[in-house]
């Protein structure tokens, strides 16, 4: 039995039915196995009727083997992989109200700049950030920001896609399986299960 | 052909096989209640509690395999049913659950009666659907019965709002599923049964735990002919037991904080533990870190998700059990295993499963031994949860496959009647006993009245101790004997309670009384009520506390001073 694995942070992509209560079968199973989610992102797919979930979790391997397979069994979530670090884009929407005056408004928007980040409002008393980034990058500009005075932060969780060599289609069975799990269940040895139509899902 | 909603029901159950269902209407389910004369084919039981139609249609999945279906109403109908279906998603039983909801254009306005039931109900079913149309009942009346009894069987509930089952739309009740994000797995992956194989063959001391999914994929003849063959002792867990003969000389019983001292103790010695169908629930286990520390495992489950969740197996493989056995027996070698299966009797000799003789009073153990003696291990076995519940487990010799009936998993006292009114629906042919509480009895038993108008014949064993004894037992060990609520100083006179139901009752006192009661109560027709007034006392033993290991395992006191 293992004990004491390293906790590292993983991120999770689900793709789910795009009905009603489905954010809350999600949230409730993750509430419920105690899991440790510190982001959630969720938006339609390229597919109608389909949705992305994001999930940013905390834990050691065990745990991220429950979460994939609790995820799983949610008869309204589709697909779920576990994207690995490297093979992978991470990014996140943020956008900052920084209190600004004549003085500081040039600077701000200097520092925005450097960032690639937009100004996408602008009063008499501040100025409405946006930057897009993985995390590290969002947390930066926050950190400059402060001493301006940030009024508001509005960050939308991490989103996550594989890169292109790493990319496959979606199928209703793939997935990452943890390793003392042979496979999922439905590998070649398979056969079809009575009344299971052989369902077909878009590509992504 | 246009319906309205309520006959699509009616017909979408007709077509799923359904020939029975236990509810109690109620304002807004009454719309299909009005509809059920247009359907003979669908046999009504009017329960007393809507938890007890949960219950029975539980006990009649259980005991066939087949979806067991429940109606209540919307609010207090719907809350009421919740503990029977969360104990049948934690047992893994096929049920449909159909509620009424209150009108759509009321959902939302805190009406009369409205409760959030999909809400309610979310993390405890297997899935629940709130339907919004009559057009879309037949794919979703489709969906449920198909989640409920396929892959790792459980409870589904439709919630249906009044209007809906009064709306009409086209019936055109689907041949098949479209649900891809849920493919049941059947055969295990080759590579792993091929490890698996490869462990087995270098084991010395193996050990088969058979969980509910050997009763569940009925592969009963698969078990017993891979335990042959490789010789594998067979340790059943309490909702495997029923699925390998309990007189097979390969059969070790039950593992865990009430099972056999030997069968854990052959689990602490042996070097390969072969789970099938099961989840190493914490009562088998007791502390993970110190559970079968000699052991490689290997895993067979249909559920990815239990592989590892417990327990991290050295081989897992997902499948249902009786396709992977198929594929696994082949590939395992003869074997003779007769030094491990001597030293496992010589355990059974030295820790063997025990009780004192009694003098005249009833020990509630004669009670379970003179109804499996006289029922030759034939019955169905009902239970509720506690102390009769783990002499039943210790003691019935169950001569036929699955034969106990017990909520395992959520253990619900109050499961007993309910339960073992399902299953003697759903088996007419069969004797039916439950081992009963005083505790558990008397939270259901107002289906006493189900059972005489129904004509249901179930053989009511109440193993009276006048407390809640499992409770009672704990306060011995843990609580210096303080007796903190756990008495009853009140209770009923059960005879005369049988009687006002209209039932016979009978009352044994003395040890020399329990035979020639049982005796009757299997003689009567219809249901009987037998008050075993037991010892008090006297407490379930070995006992693993929880969150320790074998070692910490205690045994009868009066054993051990034997053994000295």
């Amino acid at each position: 039995m293992a004990m004491n694995e390293p906790i590292k942070q993983h991120t999770v992509v689900a793709l789910v039915y795009d009905r009603p209560g489905v954010l809350n079968r999600v949230v409730s199973m993750v509430r419920r196995r105690a899991f440790n989610i510190s982001s959630l992102a969720v938006g339609h797919s390229e597919t109608p009727g389909l949705s992305r979930m994001t999930f940013v979790v905390e834990g050691d391997d065990t745990m991220l083997a429950q979460v994939t397979g609790q995820l799983r069994k949610l008869i309204d979530v589709v697909h779920v992989s576990d994207l690995h670090k490297e093979n992978t884009v991470f990014r996140e929407l943020c956008l900052l109200r920084v209190q600004a005056t004549a003085e500081t408004r040039s600077e701000i928007m200097q520092i925005a700049n450097i960032f690639r980040a937009n100004i996408v409002d602008v009063s008499h008393d501040a100025l409405v950030v946006e930057i897009t980034g993985d995390e590290d990058k969002v947390d930066s500009l926050e950190l400059l920001m402060q001493k301006f005075g940030v009024l508001e932060i509005m960050r939308s969780g991490r989103l996550a896609m594989v890169r292109g060599s790493s990319w496959q289609p979606v199928t209703s069975t793939n997935g990452t399986a943890p390793s003392w799990v042979s496979n999922t269940g439905a590998g070649a040895h398979t056969k079809v299960a009575e009344q299971q139509t052989s369902a077909v899902l878009p590509p992504g | 052909m246009k319906l309205n909603g309520g006959q699509m029901i009616c017909q979408a159950l007709l077509n799923e096989g359904v020939d029975t269902v236990f509810g109690i209407p109620g304002g807004a389910i009454m719309p299909l209640y009005q509809t059920l004369p247009q359907y003979p084919g669908l046999r009504h039981i009017l329960v007393r509690h809507e938890q007890g139609a949960a219950m029975a249609a539980d006990g009649y999945g259980r005991v066939t395999g087949r979806v067991g279906v429940c109606f209540a109403t919307s609010g207090p109908g719907a809350t009421n049913m919740v503990t029977g279906l969360a104990g049948a998603m934690m047992d893994s039983v096929p049920v449909v659950a159909i509620t009424g909801q209150v009108t759509r254009e009321a959902i939302g306005k805190d009406a009369f009666q409205e409760t959030d039931v999909t809400g309610v109900t979310l993390p405890v079913l297997k899935h629940n659907y709130l339907v919004m149309t009559a057009a879309e009942l037949p794919r979703v009346l489709k969906e449920a019965f198909y989640l409920a009894r396929s892959g790792r069987p459980g409870p589904v509930l439709v919630d249906v709002p009044k209007d809906v089952f009064v709306e009409e739309a086209e019936f055109d009740y689907p041949e098949t599923v479209e649900l891809p994000g849920y493919p049941p797995p059947t055969y295990g992956d080759v590579e792993a049964v091929q490890r698996a194989a490869e462990l087995i063959a270098e084991a010395k001391r193996p050990i088969i735990m058979a969980g509910h999914g050997i009763i569940l994929s009925e592969a009963y003849k698969e078990l017993q002919d891979f335990a042959e063959k490789g010789q594998f002792p067979v340790s059943t867990t309490l909702l495997g037991i029923s699925s390998f003969k309990a007189d097979h000389v390969l059969n070790i019983g039950l593992p865990g904080m009430h099972g056999s001292a030997f069968a854990s103790h052959a689990i602490n010695e042996s070097d390969l533990l072969i789970g099938l169908g099961m989840r190493f629930d914490d009562r088998v286990t007791s502390k993970v870190s110190l559970f079968a520390p000699k052991a490689k495992v290997i895993h067979i489950d249909i559920d990815p998700a239990e592989l590892g969740k417990n327990v991290r197996p050295t081989v897992g493989i997902v499948g249902n059990v009786k396709h992977v056995l198929e594929q696994l027996t082949p590939l395992v070698e003869r074997a003779d295993r007769r030094e491990w299966l001597a030293f496992i009797d010589e355990l059974r000799i030295r820790h063997p499963l025990w009780r004192e003789d009694s003098d005249d009073e009833i020990r509630p153990q004669d009670v379970i031994q003179q109804i499996s003696d006289l029922t030759d291990g034939k019955a169905i076995i009902a239970t509720g949860v506690g102390q009769h519940q783990m002499w039943a487990a210790q003691l019935y010799n169950f001569a036929e496959y699955n034969s106990f009936i017990t909520s395992g998993g959520l253990g619900s006292m109050g499961y007993e009647v309910p339960s073992a009114m399902g299953a003697q629906v759903a088996c007419p042919d069969r004797t039916v006993w439950t081992i009963a509480g005083d505790g558990g009895f008397q939270m259901t038993m107002m289906e006493l009245a189900t059972m005489v108008e129904n004509h249901i014949p179930v053989k009511i064993a109440l193993i009276n101790n006048f407390s809640l004894g499992m409770v009672r037992q704990w306060q011995d060990i843990f609580y210096n004997h303080d007796y903190v609520a756990t008495l009853y100083t009140g209770n009923p006179d059960f005879v005369k309670l049988a009687e006002a139901f209209g039932m016979k009752g009978i009352r044994a006192t003395t040890k020399g009384e329990v035979g020639p009661a049982v005796a009757e109560a299997m003689e009567t027709a219809g249901p009987v009520l037998v008050d075993f007034q037991v010892e008090m006392s006297e407490n379930v033993y070995p006992f693993i506390p929880p969150g320790t290991g074998v070692a910490a395992m205690v045994e009868d006191p009066r054993l051990v001073e034997r053994r000295a």
